[in-house]
């Protein structure tokens, strides 16, 4: 992660001295574990006491449920009105609908992306589990935001109320769900509203976050003009922060909606409709052509919706609102789009059958894909058994030895001096607390072999993604060719390239890792991509005037420039790697993932698989806080440099 | 996440529309609802109920006698179980829900009022414990007729090359085959899906074994393993289990443990012996029992053999037939098998 050097001075000063006291340590350490190996290991025990009385904890739950009986309600109640709504509108009508919303947004080339992306939902032949998914998904986003917009709010404006849910979002965003998927179903049933409250615990930090973003990025000033001018504290939020900060919670809104997409296939575990299912049951047969579809499907979802939730926030601000339909009346455009959705919701029924969508007009991808897959792995198996055999021995085994076999209070001390090295004190406590926390839980060996496996796939998401960054950060080409693979990646459920995984590396640690680098590698380009386009033109020009050349500048000016962006891209490629764990388990990584699969499949392994989720949220708290410190020790040196 | 994939999409969109005018629906995707296959008779609904002794069985029915809540496990087998009851249910004018659940969530799901049935139970002593004996909220509805073997599975061109490999005393000779990544300088045994009943690693150690067990997390990396295994002819050996619809595409050769006896697997931390048979059972919420009526009677009486289940798996999973389909074909070629299932 600090590969890149930030400056080339050879005065000895404080950074040399650091450096050199760092380097002394190392060496220590290495010594250390040398001579110590093997002593003062912590081996997993299966019985550990505190597994048996977090059973114990899943009984309280059964035996409590009724509380919860109302928002049971509620919730699948929302749920079922959405569900109402898509029926009654039809298929013509639900396209019509969105095409109509794409049209008072964007304009005519939104509609048309709309119009086409719902159509081909029914054209995959999946209209009715798309549209199960659809109305669940709506009701978690809308439930996200009547919770989340408020909460972000009171974030934003206040540091306490800052400091108490942050930690609380923490834990609600790197807890793996399957740790609390089978609790939920215990609390509120089998069904839609289990799956919409695993949905928002999942989703609802997102919104909570980028809205106090929102709020907090208001500029200072501005709030104090306004209060000069006697407005009181509500009309500061009124009418300066809240509309200032309007497009962060715009964006709040489409990220929940990506996050909530992507829990689709979890949901299906646990009874809830849709597309998860069709892809849960294409696993069962082991036809990755069939779960292609419901993917496929799923993607189109959150291109159409991300599209729509991206043009709505700029039809909000008024300023753009006439450039955007080329329309002189905003009416006229919502005019259109109400004919549009009478003609598809009232009109058409007339004419043809609007409850199920055409089954001649049917297209799947199943047969190519399959033929792709058994070309794929039967010509590459023997290369990437190879790969996967040589990174398992060379890298992957030995990291997990020394993190294993190493004495505990070792590994606790040289992660602490590590993170006070790169982030400072507040992440050496942070990483003490975390550590002896996992140890408290019995998971110790458990966590280590996680942590490996955490180690080695950041590391390989963050070589492939800074390469890959640099390479269409300089050619827009390339960024046009790669972008929508990106968007795949990163939205495609993972379980359905899972198998292929398999298929080409075998049921092994490396597999999870791979699994980790597809679905992580995609943000670090993007943030690379965006750090090194945001270095200025006038420093990459005046260093080719200096007769730099091309490498020159991308080793000295861009890559040295973009280090916040970098580092920040480190620290979003270890958190979703760390949301990658479980789904290693699946795919034969063992160690807390598969803890935390066992926990949800088995009642009596309920409370290892809680302590393992936990031990997974303090790894993802522990390695989040030292990479994150490590973005603002630089800056503030940088600062001083300044 | 932000797209600039518009013109992608509605290429893609373009290319699909093009292509749905020449193409027909081939393999239909299973609509995962209780509704029956054919639109024509669910949009009026009102078909009188065929007399379950005709010939022509079309697994619809008038759907006033209530509902049935059934919950299909995640695997094929399981699938076949509920189609075929499925399509009996609605015969005799039953409306049936399914629900795929992993098996604990199931279980919940009997004291919870979400599920009524669940048509294959392996052996779940303590769920059954909690469930059955202790909140009484569900019963056993006696065998569904099919025997789960479980055991220790090669792929079958090993035992073409080795055949001395499917005794277990001869395991420790070809150990060096199985070795992975995963396993270092023991042979790899491939665990299962931690929702199985599985004691390995204690068979492993008491056998004297040089293997270790490694997991493969899930049933689908377990199957994409064996299927690797025999295509590329690379070893391997693992937990695997009959019935399952890959041992009719590739019919792996189960390894001879010593045998079972009756409390040999009392201890498990001592067990040296092979998985016991099960004899599948049915489970069915207490509430069914009472109330089911008819329903509850087809289900008591539900019965058949590990080839019929087989055959309707196979069906589904290798001729890509929808589970609907699947059952109506065994349904209608099979009558004196389920004809005394009949209430």
């Amino acid at each position: 992660m600090t590969a890149i050097s930030l400056s080339t001075t050879s005065r000895p000063g404080p950074g040399t001295i650091r450096r050199i006291a760092a380097i002394a340590l190392a060496v220590a350490a290495v010594a250390l574990y040398v001579v110590f190996q093997g002593q003062w290991t912590l081996p997993h025990d299966e019985s550990f006491p505190l597994f048996e009385s977090l059973n114990g904890l899943k009984a309280t739950v059964d035996a409590n449920r009724t509380i919860l009986e109302p928002f049971r309600a509620v919730i699948s109640g929302i749920v079922a009105f959405f569900d109402l709504v898509l029926a009654s509108l039809g298929w013509t009508g639900v396209i019509a609908a969105v095409g109509g919303l794409g049209f008072v947004f964007g304009g005519w080339r939104l509609a048309l992306l709309a119009i086409s992306g719902m159509a081909s939902l029914g054209v995959l032949g999946l209209w009715n589990p798309s549209m199960a998914t659809l109305s669940l998904m709506l009701a978690a986003v809308i439930l996200a935001i009547l919770i989340g917009l408020p909460l972000g709010i009171i974030v934003g404006r206040s540091n306490r109320a800052s400091a108490i849910i942050t930690p609380i979002l923490d834990v609600m965003q790197i807890m793996p769900t399957f740790a609390y998927l089978a609790p939920i179903t215990l609390l509120f049933l089998i069904g839609p509203a289990s799956s919409t409250i695993a949905t928002l615990i999942y989703a609802i930090p997102a919104a909570i976050r980028i809205t106090a973003l929102g709020i907090r990025s208001v500029p200072e000033t501005t709030v104090e003009a306004s209060q000069a001018l006697g407005s009181t504290r509500w009309q500061v939020l009124t009418k300066v922060q809240l509309p200032l900060a309007r497009r962060v919670i715009g964006l709040a809104v489409n990220q929940t909606i990506m996050m909530a997409l992507s829990m689709v296939v979890i949901t299906g575990l646990i009874g809830a409709p849709g597309l998860g299912r069709n892809i849960l049951q294409a696993l069962q047969k082991v036809d990755v052509g069939a779960a292609f579809d419901p993917g496929l499907a799923i993607v189109i979802l959150a291109i159409v919706l991300d599209r729509l939730t991206e043009h709505a926030n700029e039809w909000m601000d008024p300023r753009t609102q006439r450039a955007l339909t080329g329309l002189r009346r905003p009416r006229i455009a919502l005019g259109i789009a109400l004919a549009a959705v009478i003609a598809g919701a009232v009109i058409a029924p007339l004419f043809i059958d609007a409850t199920t969508f055409p089954k001649e007009v049917h297209v799947s991808f199943r047969e190519p894909v399959n033929a792709f897959v058994q070309w794929l792995t039967g010509t590459f198996s023997g290369i990437t058994l190879g790969v996967r055999n040589g990174v398992t021995a060379v890298v992957l085994n030995p990291l997990e030895t020394v993190l294993t076999t190493a004495p505990w209070v070792l590994v606790v001390a040289v992660t602490m001096l590590g993170a006070w090295y790169i982030s400072g004190r507040r992440a050496a406590v942070t990483a003490g607390i975390c550590l002896g926390a996992v140890i408290l839980l019995g998971v110790w060996s458990h966590a280590m072999a996680t942590l490996a496996l955490v180690l080695v796939a950041t590391a390989i998401t963050l070589l492939l993604g800074v390469l890959v960054g640099v390479l269409t950060a300089r050619s827009d080409r390339v960024r046009a060719i790669i972008r929508p693979f990106l968007d795949f990646a990163q939205t495609m459920p993972a379980f359905v390239y899972l198998i292929p995984a398999i298929a080409l590396f075998g049921p092994s640690r490396f597999t999870g890792v791979v699994a980790a680098v597809i679905y992580a590698m995609p943000p670090v380009i993007r943030l690379v991509d965006a750090g090194i386009r945001a270095v200025s033109r006038t420093a990459v020009e005046a260093a080719t005037a200096y007769g730099a050349t091309e490498r020159q500048v991308l080793w000295k000016v861009r890559l040295p420039m973009s280090k916040r962006a970098l580092l920040l891209a480190a620290n979003q490629g270890i958190v979703l790697v760390l949301a990658m764990v479980v789904i290693a388990g699946l795919v034969g990584a063992g160690a807390l993932g598969y803890d935390v699969i066992t926990g949800f499949a088995q009642g009596t392994d309920f409370g290892k698989g809680l302590a393992a989720g936990a031990a997974i949220v303090l790894l993802g708290i522990l390695l989040d806080r030292i990479t994150q410190g490590a973005g603002s020790r630089r800056r503030s040196a940088l600062a001083r440099a300044g | 996440m932000r797209m600039s994939l518009s013109r992608m999409l509605a290429g893609l969109a373009v290319v699909t529309m093009v292509a749905a005018g020449c193409a027909r629906g081939s393999g239909a995707t299973p609509v995962p609802t209780a509704s029956p296959s054919t639109p024509a008779s669910s949009a009026s609904g009102s078909q009188p109920a065929a007399s379950p002794s005709a010939a022509e069985v079309t697994c619809t029915g008038a759907g006033d006698k209530g509902s049935v809540k059934m919950m299909v496990n995640q695997w094929v087998g399981a699938a076949a179980n509920v189609a075929v009851a499925q399509c009996l249910l609605q015969q005799i004018g039953y409306k049936v829900e399914t629900s795929t659940l992993a098996e604990e969530v199931a279980w919940q799901g009997f004291d919870t009022g979400e599920v009524d049935v669940i048509l294959e139970n392996w052996g779940h002593p303590v769920l059954e414990k909690t469930y059955i004996a202790d909140k009484k909220v569900a019963q056993d509805a006696g065998p569904n007729g099919v025997t789960g073997i479980i055991g220790w599975y090669v792929p079958p061109w090993m035992v073409e090359k080795y055949p001395d490999i499917t005794d277990w005393n001869n395991l420790n000779k070809y150990a060096d085959l199985f070795k992975t990544s995963e396993s270092g300088d023991k042979g790899q045994f491939l665990g299962s899906d931690p929702t199985f009943v599985q004691y390995d690693e204690a068979l492993i150690k008491n056998l004297g074994l040089n293997f270790k067990d490694v997991f493969s997390g899930s049933e689908a990396a377990t199957i994409t393993a064996f299927k690797a295994a025999e295509a590329n002819k690379t070893a391997l050996i693992g937990y695997f289990y009959d019935p399952q619809w890959l041992l009719s595409e590739i019919p792996l050769v189960q390894i001879k443990l010593p045998a079972f006896t009756p409390g040999c697997d009392k201890d498990l931390k001592a067990v040296a012996c092979d998985y016991p048979p099960y004899i599948l059972n049915k489970i069915v919420a207490t509430k069914f029992v009472d109330t089911g009526g008819d329903g509850y009677t087809l289900i008591k009486n539900f019965k058949w053999a590990n080839a019929d289940q087989n055959s309707v798996a196979d069906a589904i999973t290798n001729k890509s037939m929808t589970p609907e389909d699947a059952a109506k074909e065994w349904v209608t070629a099979n009558p004196q098998t389920w004809q005394p299932w009949m209430p």
